[in-house]
């Protein structure tokens, strides 16, 4: 069931442009904003405002990389393993970060709440090597100070805090 | 050029003021002379006011040219717009920054939003077009949320909307996030991702100057293009001009990144030597190390070895020497970076973001990273090397789109340069320079 705010919402978007065609990403993020990634309700919900069929909806979604059909932990830490942060050691960072937490890319870890993912040139390269938590940018990554983030955010969580 | 040689001297157009605290908040940018262009073009009354002809005769003056990577003259863009016929046309700006190693639009978009709003303004009536989106990559939703502030304050300001400071011209503009995709900063592949599909690049002719957004005529240029259009129409097309050099206006902004001192963004004139971006703005190598290549335009660009850092930065000198000024991405390696590595790395990149609509780039870039995997852990055999020499030509312009030229231009270079990197590395069965994993 699509609660009647967020259907308002999703008008809102759609009117703001002069095709209908063009919600249908900012649908998905809305959906995906909301509800941390896209279930196969959800993708039918978007197709059902759209009016297009859910496959047309599931051909997009699986064409963008920052569409997850899998759930994700609440905080998703990306890195950047382009070259200008791979020179810098991002990738390292990357290792790092899997190692620690015991996961392989875009896995939730059992208590659901971290996963990493490894995305590409995010546009920060000055400040090597760069990530992103729940798309918010951290720079200038070590694996201590990962390590520390990690902590921060556990301590986050267990405060009972928000998003990132 | 040595260390510490003289600064060279020149008139900053985009970092003029980008430093100014709060300077993404329409007063601040006001009080630097922001919007002025915009009042001068359409607020004047009667002759005083531009005509959009007069504001698109000092974009030609200007000598500006595309600052996604392509170099195309922007003015000459404009003008393949049919004339109006009552519907709509559309101005687009690319600000799907995903090339590696480039990350200016991000400083723009983040701290000085309304100079590119400002620009689209000016450019939207020099086109007489009706709608602007500012196509972000779906990674921006930090600027994203700067840019919708500042448009917001701009239609509060009449600067968007109905009837725009008295001109009769209307204009509306909003931003649109991707959805992560390297593709789509190809800018047909961007408008089909704008309609609402998958991100894959239309065949041309139609370009979209005549077909574009929902088939009809579209502009799409750049988010540093753009930026500029304020200062030209401020001070002349004939003074932007004079910044740069005979064929390419005004200034650059170079970002560079990887192994040397100070990475960052630097504004410098077209046509400025490599060597003094690499020395004398961003500090030379890191303690203790020398350079050893660099990347002039963007992952997509191939490399130049130091014996060429004199050649000028701009489109066509380093076309010539056989690679790209692009969009300006400088990415700078050292004498701790294996070849191998960062071509695996790199070709990694472009196998992943090929979209699979075309045979040479889907297989060529798959094939290639596996080879490069293969040689860089110790395992590469002389078939690998020699799919080495023989695939990334066959690639190279026979791609619907440019990413297949893109996904061997690094690789191309460094095997011209570096081969007998990639000859140790299957000898030895491992990487030869040991180097700090880097």
């Amino acid at each position: 069931m699509i609660s009647e705010a967020r259907r308002q919402k999703a008008m809102e978007i759609i009117r703001g442009f002069p095709q209908k065609s063009s919600a249908v990403i900012p649908l998905l993020h809305l959906w995906q904003d909301e509800e941390g990634y896209l279930s196969d309700d959800a993708i039918a919900e978007v197709a059902e405002i759209m009016g297009m069929p859910p496959a047309e909806v599931q051909e997009v979604v699986s064409f963008y990389s920052m569409f997850h059909r899998r759930p994700l932990g609440r905080y998703h830490i990306e890195v950047c393993r382009s070259l200008s942060c791979a020179l810098m050691g991002g990738r390292d960072i990357l290792d790092h970060l899997r190692r620690r937490l015991g996961v392989g890319l875009n896995e939730p870890t059992p208590d659901g709440l971290f996963s990493v993912g490894a995305v590409e040139c995010l546009a920060r390269c000055d400040l090597a090597p760069v990530g992103q938590v729940n798309l918010e940018y951290t720079d200038r990554l070590t694996p201590e100070g990962v390590d520390r983030l990690l902590a921060d955010l556990r301590a986050r969580a267990e405060g009972g805090g928000a998003g990132a | 050029m040595p260390e510490g040689g003289a600064a060279t001297a020149f008139e900053p157009v985009l970092f003029k003021d980008i430093d100014t605290p709060e300077l993404y908040r329409r007063q601040v940018y006001e009080a630097h002379e922001g919007y002025a262009a915009l009042r001068r073009a359409l607020g004047g009354e009667g002759s005083e006011r531009m005509t959009p002809e007069a504001v698109l005769e000092e974009v030609r003056v200007s000598n500006l040219r595309g600052r996604g990577g392509a170099g195309f003259p922007t003015a000459r863009k404009w003008q393949f717009l049919p004339p109006p016929d009552g519907g709509p046309r559309y101005l687009v700006c690319n600000a799907d920054e995903s090339e590696p190693g480039t990350f200016k639009d991000h400083e723009i978009l983040r701290k000085n939003p309304h100079m590119l709003i400002e620009g689209m303004i000016l450019a939207g009536y020099a086109m007489r077009a009706t709608r602007g989106f500012i196509y972000l990559r779906g990674e921006f939703a930090q600027p994203k949320r700067v840019v919708d502030a500042a448009i917001r304050e701009a239609y509060e300001a009449g600067y968007l909307g109905r009837d725009i400071l008295g001109s009769g011209f209307d204009f509306d503009l909003s931003t649109y996030l991707g959805a992560g995709a390297y593709i789509c900063g190809e800018e047909t592949a961007l408008l089909d991702s704008l309609e609402g599909k998958r991100g894959f690049p239309r065949l041309r002719p139609p370009f979209p100057a005549v077909a574009g957004l929902y088939g009809r005529p579209t502009v799409v240029n750049n988010v540093e293009t753009l930026a500029n259009v304020p200062a030209i129409v401020r001070r002349g097309g004939a003074w932007f001009a004079s910044l740069g050099t005979e064929r390419s206006g005004g200034t650059k902004i170079f970002s560079i990144s990887g192994r040397v001192a100070r990475p960052g963004n630097y504004e410098y004139p077209m046509g400025t030597p490599l060597r003094v971006l690499l020395y004398e703005a961003a500090g030379g190598p890191l303690p203790g190390r020398a350079f050893k290549a660099v990347i002039p335009g963007g992952g997509s660009a191939g490399l130049l070895v130091p014996s060429q850092f004199d050649l000028p930065m701009d489109f066509e000198p380093i076309a010539q020497a056989g690679s790209m000024l692009g969009s300006a991405g400088v990415i700078v390696m050292d004498d701790s970076t294996c070849m191998v590595r960062a071509a695996t790395w790199l070709m990694e990149f472009y196998a992943d973001e090929s979209c699979g609509k075309c045979t040479p780039c889907r297989e060529g870039t798959k094939w290639l990273e596996m080879a490069l995997e293969r040689i860089e852990t110790g395992r590469g055999t002389p078939d690998d090397l020699e799919l080495l020499q023989g695939l990334p030509g066959q690639i190279l312009g026979n791609t619907f789109c440019g990413l297949g030229d893109a996904a061997v231009g690094f690789l191309m270079s460094a095997v011209r340069h570096f081969w007998p990197e990639f000859e140790a590395h299957v000898a030895e069965g491992r990487c030869p320079s040991g180097g700090d994993g880097r």
